[in-house]
């Protein structure tokens, strides 16, 4: 740090300083708005600019305005009379930003709702039920969130790979498990290696990674939150008779509401900016028929790999509206009343 | 704003509970297990595989114990990748970075906002909590723009510079030092002639250890794991970090998962290393802007 004014004990005490008491925290606070300005706030504005145009991003900008959003959006010639059938959502899938759009909501809803129906019962039984184990348990749980997102994405490939995975030794062995020449768990468990990697497969895998990341992290929120509920609560209602399952349901639910508020927010809006998992182990296609692009990749290969800056700007402030959008009635819907 | 923290009486189940009950019991405790374990195991699996040549892996089925050739795998990694080292030392660095460089800005913020009144200190409070919401994608692709019109592409600069104070660290800092710091030793100070800046670096700063403390762990994680962030402006394989250069190798034709896993193993073992040691004031630190509000 630079040395600053600081007036020793030989000086007057009362000499004036550089750093007056009432300009102090203005200047204190302005690192962060300096930032800001050049690292947020102008990009930010740059971004709604190049939208309106067409631009490689070192030729001419050709103003062209809302011609990107059209072209994102890319809604002519839809067969709009078969809108209730399904021939009109095959083709909307067929178009880059829905299909999209249409896997992040889809892995985000898989990934997430799995995510909080895991965590709230587990919260519940590591607070309730385990006493000195409560943080090994849940720093177990919580590990897969600290760690490098490309590593683990590696190592799940290795471990869903079709030929050699791990998963699927264990699965077929279990699906091909004969007693007494019948196949007793066949219904469930798959006799042939399945190809994770495949279209079919792909999205459930980046949902699976996204919720193995994910649910500790939930867990955390929702433990935070019971260790603010009061004992006795639980404790008259266990004196009434109630069983755990209920204690849950008709004490403990209705007090997380807040708190689950808060954390499925937080998973919307992560969700909706999905891209390390997926762009890993499709290997950054986005899997054979970009069945598992989400729109943060799409985003990214209009601007970066077909170097159409304008477009991904544009795909940028549309995806922006759908997360404001989508956050806006998440809290009209279910924010608890104070 | 705070709900208190109330020591919750905490209750096992009881001996005099019906046998369906104590079924119920064992088998929730079967099931967290065995979550833990899944959790686990991917990260059991990345030693495992670092320790074995590909023929091993490739074997079905494959191997589950630790094998003899970890030094050719590492081998293997660095033959492919001679600049792995100084990837790693990269991300090192720029983490190391970003955090010394957060903790000094975003604390000096926090302390103006804890114990200074002054004319619009609400509202640029609530703005900097306002760019939390911002989603990053948004300005994604101008921001590369930027780097390249500063001439930061392949620069650790342009990964350091724009983290260096972030809204969550001033959030976190005002809360802990408007809680924890009382305000007569900063009139104190002040009444025996002690600069402004002399005030916070001298009397502030050094009793902030453990809210510096916790802010380190989270902007250490973050930004050593930063990947998007990292493949925007890193190019060439010398300004390569660690996630970086795994994503590299990941497309090369003839790699070995052996020498993929000791590449990943050696990636996460300094968060593994940091939250052996640090986990509960990582989680307490992480939850503690969540409980409020």
């Amino acid at each position: 740090m630079p040395a600053m004014a600081h007036p020793s004990k030989s000086e007057p005490p009362r000499r004036r300083p550089w750093l007056t008491r009432r300009w102090a925290p203005y200047v204190f606070i302005s690192p962060f708005f300096m930032l800001f300005a050049v690292f947020g706030a102008y990009p930010l504005l740059f971004s709604i600019w190049v939208s309106f145009f067409r631009w490689d991003g070192i030729g001419p900008m050709t103003f062209t305005g809302l011609g990107n959003y059209l072209w994102v959006l890319d809604l002519t010639q839809l067969p709009w009379p078969s809108f209730f059938g399904r021939e009109f959502w095959v083709e909307m899938y067929s178009r880059d930003f829905w299909r999209a759009l249409y896997n992040t909501v889809w892995i985000g809803l898989v990934a997430g709702v799995s995510q909080h129906l895991v965590a709230i019962p587990l919260a519940f039984f590591i607070h309730t039920k385990l006493k000195r184990l409560s943080h090994p348990v849940l720093a177990l749980y919580f590990l897969p969130f600290v760690t490098n997102a490309v590593a683990v994405a590696l190592v799940f490939q290795a471990l869903f790979s079709t030929q050699f995975g791990i998963v699927n030794s264990v699965l077929t062995a279990l699906g091909t498990w004969q007693v007494a020449g019948v196949a007793p768990l066949a219904w469930l468990f798959p006799q042939v290696a399945v190809n994770w990697s495949g279209p079919e497969h792909v999205p459930s895998l980046v949902a699976f990674l996204v919720w193995w990341r994910y649910v500790g992290w939930n867990t955390v929120l929702y433990l935070a939150a019971l260790q603010t509920i009061p004992a006795e609560l639980y404790e008259a209602a266990r004196v009434d008779g109630a069983s755990s399952l209920q204690r849950l349901r008709f004490i403990v639910l209705p007090l997380l509401r807040p708190m689950i508020f808060f954390a499925v927010t937080l998973t919307v809006i992560g969700s909706l900016q999905m891209f390390e998992e997926s762009y890993i182990l499709t290997r950054a296609t986005g899997g054979t028929g970009r069945v598992a692009e989400t729109s943060a990749m799409y985003m990214l290969r209009v601007g970066m790999t077909e170097g159409d800056f304008g477009a991904a700007s544009a795909v940028a402030w549309l995806l922006f509206m759908f997360i404001a959008a989508t956050t806006y009635l998440n809290n009209r819907l279910f924010k608890p009343k104070d | 704003m705070t709900i208190p923290l109330t020591p919750v009486l905490q209750h096992g189940g009881r001996s005099g509970a019906g046998l369906g009950r104590h079924a119920a019991h064992i088998s929730a405790y079967a099931l967290v297990a065995i979550g833990a374990f899944v959790m686990l195991l991917p990260f059991y699996y990345m030693m495992v595989y670092a320790t074995h040549t590909n023929t091993d892996i490739l074997a079905v089925p494959p191997p589950s114990w630790f094998g003899s050739h970890l030094m050719d795998n590492i081998a293997d990694l660095l033959e492919r990748r001679p600049m792995f080292w100084h990837s790693m030392g990269l991300s090192l660095w720029i983490a190391v970075a970003v955090t010394v460089l957060n903790l000094f800005f975003s604390s000096l913020a926090g302390y103006a906002f804890a114990m200074f009144e002054f004319a619009g200190k609400e509202k640029f409070f609530g703005f900097i909590l306002a760019t939390m919401l911002l989603p990053a994608f948004v300005s994604m692709i101008p921001t590369v723009l930027l780097m390249a019109q500063l001439g930061w592409i392949n620069e650790s600069r342009a990964l350091i510079v724009p983290a260096a104070c972030s809204a969550v660290g001033v959030f976190m800092m005002r809360q802990y030092i408007g809680s924890a710091i009382p305000r007569e030793i900063i009139e104190a100070a002040r009444m025996d002639g002690c600069s402004e800046f002399g005030i916070y670096w001298r009397v502030v700063l050094p009793l902030l250890g453990p809210a510096l403390g916790t802010l380190a762990l989270v902007t250490f994680i973050g930004n050593y794991n930063n990947f998007i962030g990292a493949l925007l402006v890193m190019r060439d394989q010398d300004a390569y970090t660690l996630p970086l250069v795994l994503r590299s190798l990941q497309g090369t034709s003839g790699i070995t998962w052996g020498a993929l896993s000791v590449g990943a193993a050696i990636t996460v073992l300094p968060l593994l290393v940091l939250f052996v040691f640090y986990s509960r004031r990582l989680i307490d630190g992480l939850t503690a802007g969540a409980v409020k509000g």
